[in-house]
């Protein structure tokens, strides 16, 4: 086991040198640089010149990458153009929010989409099972930012039940020792904040999660009912085991092994930004940092992050494969 | 010899004539799906297994002989399934008894082993946990008590180290070893009935003669009846009193095994008895399979569905459904549906 992350965790060299060497060349690729953004319309070659020499981005590309890559190595991700604040600050201010996001999105998608999977799987064409699939193919179907702006306009602006915009609520004061607002609420005992910070992750996180709940529902139920006509069903039938042991020993503990790499996978995708989500909400995280830093040509900003959000896909991924081994016995001594 | 007649002695005599430990009373089932024709599996068996007893049931596949056991056992679904008729055991009746209460006798009272041990075993759970869960259910063991009883049960089937093997998980075993598993799992709370479905047909030939060879001692020792679902006549040969040959879901000819071997009177059980390589025939003969596939058949209700394969064929082998008497052999319990059986002094036909 030990063996094999050391070995998952060697391979992120690798991915991580030809990622990049990708980003670098893409970055550089695109029409513009910081320079058009920094200046706008007072831009003149000359000024545009000076100001990509002041960021060394007159000397050749190799040239770049070396002293780029030198300091990287030692943690040092550089200076944001924009805000001149360090790159490894800002994802550290951003990073939490995202993962405060995303895990609120996985969750809703798991514990909905789990069971409801789990009945349309057992009763295959029953009506659980035929809102079930109706609703999947909706949830895929529909784009974030409608779905987002939608549930917006009826439970915030409409009713007024949630909140619609940010991470809390401007009147409130708080510390934030870590950065993710629900758990510095109940850290520092300030229970009203950390309430107040749930209730702004409800809407986002039902927005960003309609996917994977979607898709989690899908594979849930396939994987039932695949698992429910395997010859070890039919035996624990046999055994006389009551319905309920059958189907949570027998047959549930069998179906999460496809499922647990979906939401593996798609734990990976939503820590990875979930820029319309948080455009639409206001929700300050990784996403919109990220497209932010596109559009205004952040070079070490979008270099810093994408490499950033790698390491944590591959962390994420790793830890799947680890649980993978937890709930499989064939995967663990193979 | 005597060994399969022994372990009737030690049955308590009135379950022997008195009634069965097993009656199946014109036991029909119907698989029937959206925009298909229904498939009638099993059609009309009628079937007695007394306590301690072995009854055999031999059949090509798709003769109804498996879907025989599970439905018995209420295993075979609700969706588009009809089964009739009667399953009593120990005169309770299976085939309405409720849900809960057909639960807490299967595994019980009457427990089953399948074909292929891999696929029959949880992959995800120690055959330990396998093994406890039953004795749990049925018999109000847990913690070391249950795991102490399973490694007994595994040591009785033969697998040495039991009780660190309880800790392995299938695909750990071999496939004799995990068919041994199966065995321990079904006689963990020494039933009554055993039902086996092809319990050798995924292993090979030494494996299977030594799975057998246990099978035959368990239920001896334990007066355990078992019902032995093959398709092999040499598996069937070794272990059962009385034999039921089954063809396109009802039985044609019911024997004790000595008649059945030694005067066969169904064309089909002639067919199946001529098929099996002889090491007593020379060399390089032709095997004598039986023409045809079981495809080829006629509804029962417009005649012998063997009849198209059959090369006893007469004309009043189609227009109505034989029925199924007294085989001419006269011996009891001899029965075979066929209006023109086998001669029954002339030596089966070997070319």
């Amino acid at each position: 086991m030990l063996k094999f992350a050391v070995r998952r965790l060697l391979l992120l060299v690798p991915i991580l040198l030809g990622l990049s060497i990708l980003v670098f060349l893409f970055v550089r690729a695109l029409p513009g640089g910081p320079e058009t953004a920094l200046l706008g319309e007072r831009s003149t070659p000359e000024r545009a010149a000076a100001v990509r020499a002041a960021y060394g981005l007159d000397r050749p590309v190799y040239e770049q990458y070396g002293s780029y890559m030198g300091k990287v190595v030692q943690g040092d991700f550089g200076v944001s153009i924009q805000t001149q604040q360090p790159v490894s600050d800002e994802i550290k201010r951003r990073f939490p929010a995202t993962v405060e996001l995303a895990s609120a999105a996985i969750l809703f998608a798991v514990v909905v989409g789990i069971p409801l999977g789990f009945v349309a799987g057992r009763r295959p064409g029953s009506w659980v099972d035929n809102t079930s699939t109706v609703g999947s193919l909706l949830g895929i179907a529909i784009p974030v930012f409608a779905l987002g702006f939608l549930l917006k306009y009826v439970f915030a602006v409409r009713l007024g039940w949630l909140p619609g915009t940010g991470r809390q609520d401007v009147t409130i004061t708080t510390e934030h020792p870590t950065g993710f607002y629900v758990l510095d609420g109940i850290l520092t005992g300030d229970l009203p904040a950390a309430w107040d910070a749930l209730k702004h992750l409800v809407l986002p996180a039902i927005a960003l999660g309609t996917i994977p709940l979607a898709i989690i529902t899908r594979i849930t139920r396939a994987a039932v009912q695949e698992v429910s006509n395997e010859d070890f069903v039919r035996t624990a039938e046999a055994k006389g085991m009551t319905k309920q042991v059958v189907t949570r020993r027998h047959i549930l503990r069998n179906a999460m092994l496809p499922v647990a790499t979906i939401i593996g996978l798609q734990t990976g995708l939503l820590l990875s930004g979930a820029i319309l989500t948080e455009t639409v909400f206001a929700f300050g995280g990784m996403g919109s940092f990220m497209a932010a830093a596109v559009f205004t040509r952040d070079f070490p900003v979008i270099q810093g992050g994408i490499l950033f959000l790698a390491v944590v896909f591959v962390l994420v991924n790793l830890l799947v494969d680890l649980s993978y081994g937890i709930i499989d016995p064939r995967v663990r001594t193979s | 010899m005597t060994a399969p007649v022994a372990h009737r002695e030690s049955v308590p005599g009135h379950l022997l004539v008195g009634t069965p430990l097993l009656k199946v009373r014109d036991l029909t089932v119907t698989f029937a799906s959206r925009g298909r024709r229904p498939v009638r599996a099993v059609d009309g068996i009628d079937l007695d297994v007394a306590a301690g007893s072995t009854v055999g049931i031999v059949g090509e596949s798709g003769s109804g002989k498996s879907v025989t056991s599970l439905a018995a056992m209420g295993l075979l679904g609700k969706r588009g399934v009809t089964v009739t008729g009667s399953v009593e055991f120990d005169g309770e009746d299976l085939l309405n008894m409720p849900e809960d209460e057909l639960r807490s006798v299967r595994g019980r009272e009457i427990a089953m082993i399948f074909q292929d041990p891999m696929s029959s075993l949880n992959p995800v759970l120690t055959v330990g946990r396998q093994i406890t869960e039953i004795l749990e259910r049925h018999k109000g063991l847990k913690g070391q008590a249950a795991k102490d009883r399973a490694a007994e049960l595994l040591a009785s089937v033969g697998i040495g180290d039991s009780v660190r093997r309880l800790r392995s998980f299938p695909h750990q075993l071999s496939g004799g070893m995990r068919q041994r598993v199966m065995i321990a799992m079904a006689l963990a709370c020494e039933p009554r009935l055993l039902i086996a479905d092809e319990p050798t047909t995924a292993l090979d030939v030494t494996i299977s003669a030594q799975i057998l060879e246990l099978l035959r001692v368990l239920v001896k020792d334990t007066g355990t009846a078992l019902i032995l679902i093959t398709h092999d006549l040499g598996v069937v040969a070794g272990l059962c009193d009385q034999v039921h040959v089954m063809y396109s879901g009802r039985i044609v000819e019911s024997a004790p095994r000595r008649p059945l071997f030694a005067e066969p009177q169904h064309p089909y059980t002639t067919g199946l008895l001529a098929s099996v390589p002889r090491l007593d025939q020379p060399r390089g003969l032709p095997l004598l399979p039986i023409p045809g596939s079981p495809s080829d058949t006629l509804p029962w209700a417009q005649g012998c569905a063997f009849s198209p394969r059959c090369t006893r064929r007469v004309d009043a082998c189609v227009g109505h459904p034989p029925v199924i008497g007294p085989a001419p052999s006269r011996v009891p319990g001899h029965l075979v549906r066929c209006v023109n059986p086998v001669p029954y002094d002339v030596e089966e036909p070997t070319p």
